[in-house]
């Protein structure tokens, strides 16, 4: 009887002293800062960031794989907490991102140089001949960036028009569908910047103004105008440097093709216009 | 004996009848040509001429050192217009020349016969075939001498000369056949001397009755075949004529080379006869104009570089508006949205079709009928690689397609598998480049 007692307490105390030893030794090492986001993070696994739940999310996110603001969920305390864990400097009002279609080529507003009559795909088109729009830059409109596959948030779809159009509020900035586009035109951007260039073409005035009316024809008159000398004309096309930009909205107003569009400047200046 | 042909393939109508009958007429040195310096697969030329530059006929306008690549010649003599960018059939925006005719063709010095063929090495006609700029004329414009110059270790024992064209409309290899019997004969001879090779076959789809006998009789008591094969496309894609005649089946991702197989087009056999005997480098081709809405269908000698506009105008013109214009064949050509494009090394026809010969098709739902299986030549699953963008579709070997387009063709749902197939294999590329780094 006290034989089986002792054995027994020999035998636990010995597997125990052998697991203890095993959870000191053979411990994986994992951050620290993984279990401290996933704590800080809604918790819900919803899934909508594109990872399989909280867990897999945190550990992206602190190995720099994500984006903070790709969990869609988290309300600005949330991202505070994690912001504090892992040293960022967010601002989690302007610096959320979201997918900006940098074209406004659409049906009516950019030609064709012949008719696609390939399947809906827009790597097909592109083989095309070079694609059908007459603009080389410009969106080809068929909707490779939009479906399940592409965006698992159904934050886009293709628009009347033929071009994609974003939602904004389901944007989590995975940047999925940048990828898909063949011609590097939906770029991820802070969301609510006072404005933003909606053309990625490099044709120059004479071209760029025959193949599409919403073209950057790089005029360079938002580059004269700007009063904060915010706007530089790279390779004929008109880029913003936003440390400059104070939104006097001043650019959207002179834009001769509407090239430029955002919410600087005043709401009657650009009824007006 | 059944006539010897490979597995799969199509039945196509051929509309050859259009061109067939009319001889190669010349087509005068146009006043302008734009002669693209990307003409062929691999490297292209560097431009060797400047603005107001004079050049002669035959006289090199662009070069490069790299290996596979061939040099580019002044179509013309006359001065050289520019030196800018023009668009090619496949869309690509490549460097050209544009040189106005002075309508002389004044021949460049470097233009000079090359001797008897018993007096040259395998070298001197592989360097002839280089500095002649000659290209495989059939369509694919690989450069010929790269054909000729095997890795150590590889035998080339056989030289195929391709006389099939089957593709529709196209009529410029049977006339070939029929008015330069010799001169082929004489390129299979040099080709085969540079090759060191044993057996020398000539291929010829049996609807050409005519160009059959017109080669058994140039080739005499000579050692060479010319054997006829049956009428199916793509009988004369290179793999599946090296099936058809000599059984053998060239390895998945592997080249002709592999069996120790050459094959060349009947044009490119005529090129190197007349580069050795005149010393003429490649600036003309032999051009099918055809299709039902051009005016006098015919088969043209085109200098490189002029517009596919100035054949047109040659032949008749347009008679009404077409449908669809296209670079090539049918089958495997491109179709163009500007006839301002130049002829170049490998295009073998101009085409004008209405909507009644090339209507454009709605796409209906696969039924899994499995038609696109049995016509592919390569053995393939045409259907399911056309599944891209699913992953599994990459795992049917779509680098062994060789884009013929038989299943889109047979298709009864008219579903489009070769753009599909084309989409899965760019991305297959990307991948085995990837995995190669």
């Amino acid at each position: 009887m006290v034989e089986a007692i002792l054995t027994l307490m020999t035998l636990g105390l010995l597997f125990g002293a052998g697991l203890a030893f095993a959870s000191r030794v053979l411990a994986v090492k994992r951050d620290e800062r993984i279990e401290a986001v996933e704590a800080a993070l809604p918790g819900g696994n919803c899934g909508a960031c594109g990872k399989a739940g909280c867990g897999m999310f945190a550990e992206a996110l602190v190995e720099g794989r994500t984006q903070i603001f790709s969990c869609p969920v988290a309300d600005p305390e949330n991202l505070e907490r994690i912001a504090e864990i892992l040293d960022l400097d967010i601002d989690t009002d302007s610096d959320r991102k979201v997918a900006v279609v940098r074209c406004q080529g659409d049906d009516e507003a950019a030609k064709d140089r012949f008719r696609y009559i390939g399947i809906k795909d827009c790597n097909a088109a592109q083989m095309v001949a070079g694609g059908h729009k007459a603009c080389e830059y410009g969106c080809l409109g068929q909707g490779t960036c939009v479906g399940d596959d592409v965006c698992p948030f159904d934050a886009i779809y293709m628009g009347p028009n033929g071009l994609p159009v974003i939602i904004e509020e389901k944007c989590t900035g995975c940047g999925n569908c940048v990828e898909a586009c063949p011609r590097n035109i939906i770029a991820l951007m802070p969301q609510g910047l006072p404005v933003y260039v909606l053309c990625v073409s490099h044709d120059g005035p004479k071209y760029a103004r025959k193949a599409c009316d919403k073209a950057c024809i790089a005029c360079g008159m938002c580059v004269r105008k700007c009063p904060n000398e915010a706007f530089v004309l790279e390779d004929k096309l008109a880029v913003v440097d936003y440390d400059k930009c104070q939104a006097a909205g001043v650019c959207i107003d002179v834009c001769p093709t509407g090239a430029l569009v955002g919410p600087a400047g005043s709401e009657e200046k650009r009824k007006e216009a | 004996m059944p006539s010897k042909t490979f597995r799969g393939g199509v039945d196509t109508p051929h509309f050859k009848e259009m061109s067939a009958s009319s001889p190669i007429s010349e087509l005068p040195a146009p006043e302008k040509v734009t002669i693209p310096l990307t003409q062929h697969i691999g490297a292209p030329c560097e431009v060797k001429v400047e603005k107001g530059d004079q050049v002669d006929l035959g006289q090199i306008i662009a070069d490069t050192d790299a290996f596979v690549s061939a040099p580019i010649h002044a179509s013309v003599s006359g001065t050289v217009e520019a030196v800018t960018t023009t668009r090619l059939a496949d869309g690509r925006i490549v460097p050209a020349v544009v040189i106005a005719s002075d309508g002389e063709d004044r021949w460049h010095e470097s233009v000079a016969p090359k001797g008897e063929l018993r007096n040259l090495d395998a070298d001197a006609i592989r360097s002839i075939m280089r500095e002649a700029g000659l290209v495989g004329m059939g369509g694919a414009a690989f450069p010929t001498h790269v054909k000729y110059t095997p890795p150590p270790g590889v035998d080339l024992h056989t030289i195929i000369i391709n006389g099939c064209e089957c593709e529709p409309f196209l009529t410029c290899d049977h006339r070939v056949m029929l008015e330069f019997a010799d001169e082929i004969v004489f390129g299979l001879e040099a080709m085969m001397k540079v090759a060191g090779a044993k057996r020398g076959l000539i291929g010829i789809e049996e609807n050409k009755p005519d160009a059959i006998e017109a080669l058994r009789q140039a080739v005499g008591d000579r050692p060479y075949d010319v054997i006829p094969l049956k009428v199916k496309y793509p009988e004369g894609a290179e793999k599946q004529l090296i099936s058809a005649l000599t059984g053998q089946e060239v390895p998945s991702g592997g080249l002709p080379l592999d069996l120790g197989i050459v094959v060349n087009n009947v044009a490119t056999a005529v090129a190197l006869a007349n580069a050795i005997k005149t010393g003429q480098p490649l600036i003309d081709r032999v051009v099918t104009v055809s299709g039902d809405r051009v005016g006098r269908p015919g088969n043209l000698r085109v200098r490189i570089g002029t517009s596919m506009e100035d054949v047109f105008d040659a032949c008749g013109g347009l008679t009404e508006a077409p449908e669809r214009i296209v670079i090539g064949g049918p089958m495997m050509g491109q179709a163009v949205f500007d006839i301002s494009i130049p002829i170049t090394k490998g295009c073998s026809g101009v085409l004008a079709l209405s909507a009644e010969i090339a209507p454009v098709v709605e796409e209906k739902p696969c039924i899994r009928c499995g038609r696109c299986v049995e016509v592919c030549p390569s053995f393939l699953m045409p259907l399911y690689i056309a599944d891209y963008p699913h992953e599994a579709s990459l795992e049917y070997y779509p680098l062994d397609c060789i884009e013929c387009g038989s299943c889109s063709y047979i298709c009864p749902a008219d579903q489009r598998l070769l753009e599909r197939i084309r989409l899965a294999k760019v991305e297959a590329e990307a991948r085995q480049r990837s995995d190669d780094a």
